[in-house]
């Protein structure tokens, strides 16, 4: 626990805090830390189980099983290219290759720079658009593979002018 | 803001919302009503870029006395969109852009004009068609589930005041738990979320059980890829789902609801927090609700990516904060729940059909629908279909309505091979069964499920063997991985599709396929894995061909699996344009010595086969067709 910064163990501590009233919490707390941090270290797993007295096995099997947490950093942009049958069929499997091809990375995996994670989804329910993908949250309609270069430079361009 | 009390305090909230809603959609109030769709569908198209600009013209033109303008959960009609309607007129314009906007305030608010190249065309007799209800994909509709959903902001609770909520509940409190119980019953409403049990019997066993504590949960952890009704009822009408939730705790005893969303849908979730917020300050969740001695209050727990968790007992665990893993069953949640306590879970369009069912009577609910599958149910329909979105038709509309009359046909001139129904529980259905008479059991009947309602339409490009390993992957996936029949069987399975599809099968394959899909439906513990099996199954039983030139012949029919695949230049029809070499990602296509039969000036070009990663960019570069996959 020794690596952890003590501005994020004070914020741990009050996540926790936050939810002390709940019935069985742990899924919140979590949840709540995975938005914070992008993730969710060992470090941190050992603290929540001093602060909440579950044992930290047991916590290492949520964080494991859950496929919203990660035991390691996401990069800035996390690219969700959704695999749900509607878009399968309509070739986002495509659109993934593609991105896989330019970032060089595969789904799962974060770029060197630390500025692309490439996830496959399993349906975000924008089926009515597909394929669909997502860049933090906002919704790309009817993506084609050609168009991913153009996306992928958006976010470069994005990064160049900050 | 103002308490909700007692009835007649409802009653008197609900003259007035109704009032003030109707006469804004038909226009007695003196303006025109603008109303743009805020589904997920819509806003990735810029639809929120729309609202803010119509919001932003309205007052630059100071038309705030003869307009208003009003953010709309989803119409359904996803591909579609986004959708703008005007009422009074009750004209839907689709396809929208945000330079359109002004053009609607321009011409229509201000000239009182239609805006004819806005409407949707009818793509068979090229009309324009005006008014939403006379448009083919929703003039078999009847919307039960998606009461609201595109008519009512979703984030005022008046509206939804002024649109029928709270006279289920209202109703229902009049009644004893047993009436209740007894009307759901008569109702004929089978579960919407999957295996379709019928709610009512669920609903008696917990009546039955006689314990302080017990729980209604909500199941929004819409997993079926696919599948997004619940995502869009939460987005359209969360109060809806709340009363139903409501309507059920009283029945049954519960003074606690817990909705259990997916991470995936922050709007979803977004909305129903407001609605909660909403309900607890007027008094209408809380204690001694209407001064009826019944209390109530709604919770919001989140799923985090796993699709087991939409099994009731696995999502159970995942509330308790634990591995969402599926617990053996006897005892069941209605005995034994949450936190040991006897709990009822109900998918979302079945809590949302609720309401309708104590508002309008289980005698109304039970005359639409076939004999043992009552009322309406949400499609979402999608795929290689022209017309995608959502649709509620009445239990008994066949197939072929769906997909052709609603659906509007395949697109591009393709012919229809499959439809995909139940997710990755489920199984195709062909061309013999484009008339069969949907409801749970005639699809049970016929090798496949209801599911939650998801109805993936292909055609003849897609290979059922590799729509087979699509499903077999998704559930090797998200196999809890607490039995071994459905973590080993579906690993198994997946490996051999996997070699067939690679062009590395044998026959043998076939019947070692068969054989794992029958001890994996046998044996395992809960219906993720009992069900694991459909998809292989029921490609095999209408597509065995398929199989057998993928594992004999080594061939795959609809050109899909890439293994199996090469690209050809048709010399024939190659001018020597070089636009397919200067784009090929690997640099396999190169200039020939052979002129061109079109343009013999130009050398036709050649891929060569070891060097191409058979991406197809290549053919849709391609204008001449001069490129092809055998």
């Amino acid at each position: 626990m020794a690596k952890l910064q003590l501005a994020a163990e004070k914020q741990i501590r009050e996540i926790v805090e936050r939810y002390k009233d709940e019935e069985t919490p742990l899924m919140m707390i979590l949840e709540a830390i995975q938005s914070e941090y992008g993730y969710i270290p060992i470090e941190v797993q050992e603290l929540v189980s001093s602060l909440t007295g579950i044992p930290v096995a047991e916590i290492y099997g949520v964080v494991t099983f859950y496929s919203f947490f990660s035991l390691t950093p996401k990069g800035k942009y996390v690219v969700g290219v959704c695999l749900g049958t509607a878009c399968y069929v309509k070739g986002s499997q495509l659109v993934m290759d593609k991105f896989s091809e330019i970032l060089g990375i595969k789904p799962g995996e974060t770029t060197k720079d630390g500025l692309f994670t490439l996830d496959a989804l399993r349906c975000i329910g924008a089926c009515g658009i597909a394929p669909a993908l997502s860049i933090n949250g906002k919704v790309y309609p009817k993506v084609s593979a050609g168009q991913v270069p153009g996306i992928i430079k958006e976010y470069q361009d994005k990064e160049a002018n900050a | 803001m103002e308490q909700i009390k007692t009835r007649q305090d409802l009653e008197n909230k609900v003259l007035k919302c109704t009032d003030c809603l109707t006469k804004k959609l038909n226009g007695q109030d003196g303006k025109k009503h603008l109303v743009v769709c805020g589904g997920t569908g819509c806003i990735s198209s810029q639809s929120l870029d729309i609202l803010a600009e119509l919001e932003k013209l309205i007052k630059e033109n100071h038309l705030e006395d003869r307009c208003t303008v009003n953010r709309v959960g989803c119409f359904g009609f996803c591909s579609q969109g986004p959708f703008v309607k005007v009422f009074p007129e009750d004209r839907l314009y689709h396809a929208v852009k945000v330079k359109d906007a002004a053009r609607i305030i321009e011409e229509d608010v201000i000239g009182g004009r239609c805006i004819t190249d806005l409407l949707y065309e009818d793509p068979v007799t090229h009309e324009k068609v005006e008014k939403q209800d006379d448009i083919n994909f929703y003039k078999k509709q009847i919307r039960i589930a998606l009461h609201g959903c595109s008519l009512i902001n979703p984030e005022e609770l008046d509206e939804a005041l002024g649109f029928g909520a709270f006279k289920g509940l209202a109703r229902a409190l009049t009644m004893s738990q047993q009436e209740v119980v007894t009307e759901v019953l008569n109702a004929g409403i089978r579960g919407r979320g999957g295996a379709g049990f019928p709610t009512g019997r669920k609903w008696q066993f917990a009546l039955d059980q006689h314990n302080d504590e017990k729980y209604v949960v909500c199941n929004g952890d819409e997993g079926d890829p696919g599948a997004f009704m619940d995502r869009s009822i939460l987005e359209g009408n969360p109060v809806a789902v709340i009363e139903g939730m409501m309507i059920a705790g009283y029945a049954i005893g519960a003074k606690n609801g817990y909705f259990y969303v997916r991470a995936e849908y922050p709007i979803a979730v977004q909305r129903l927090r407001i609605a909660i917020e909403e309900l607890e300050k007027v008094g209408l969740l809380g204690d001694n609700i209407l001064g009826s001695g019944f209390s109530f209050r709604c919770h919001i727990r989140l799923g985090a990516g796993a699709f087991v968790c939409g099994e009731e007992t696995a999502l159970l665990n995942s509330i308790e904060g634990r591995r969402g893993m599926p617990r053996p069953r006897p005892p069941f949640p209605a005995v034994k729940g949450l936190w040991g306590k006897p709990t009822i879970i109900n998918n979302v369009e079945t809590l949302a059909s609720v309401p309708y069912i104590l508002r309008e009577g289980a005698a109304k609910f039970a005359s639409i629908g076939t004999e043992r599958s009552k009322g309406t149910k949400v499609f979402a329909l999608g795929g290689k279909v022209n017309n995608v979105g959502l649709v509620e038709v009445p239990m008994g509309t066949t197939l072929r309505e769906l997909i052709f009359d609603i659906g509007g046909g395949i697109p591009n001139g393709k012919k229809f091979k499959a439809i995909q129904t139940g997710g990755p529980s489920g199984g195709c259905l062909t061309e013999k069964d484009l008339d069969v008479e949907i409801d749970f059991d005639s699809l049970v009947a016929r090798g496949s499920m209801m599911g939650s309602g998801g109805a993936i339409v292909m055609d003849e490009d897609n290979c059922m063997v590799d729509v087979a390993k699509f499903y077999m992957e998704f559930i090797c996936d998200e196999s809890c991985g607490k039995c071994s029949p459905c973590r080993i069987g579906t690993k198994r399975m997946l490996e051999i599709l996997t070699k067939i599809t690679e062009g590395r099968g044998e026959p043998s394959d076939i019947d070692d396929l068969k054989e794992l899909a029958d001890a994996t439906k046998a044996n395992s513990l809960c219906a993720l894995g009992q069900t694991a099996a459909n998809p292989v199954l029921s490609t095999m039983a209408n597509f065995m061909d398929e199989y057998v030139a993928h594992t004999r012949d080594h061939k795959c029919p609809a050109h899909v699996c890439k293994k199996m695949i090469t690209y050809k230049i048709l010399e024939d029809k190659c001018i020597g344009c070089s636009m397919c070499a200067r784009n090929c990602p690997a640099s396999a296509i190169s200039k020939t010595e052979t002129p061109s039969k079109k343009n013999p000036k130009m050398m036709v070009y050649h891929i060569d086969p070891s060097k191409c990663i058979k991406c197809g960019v290549c053919i849709s570069n391609c204008k001449f067709g001069a490129i092809t996959k055998e």
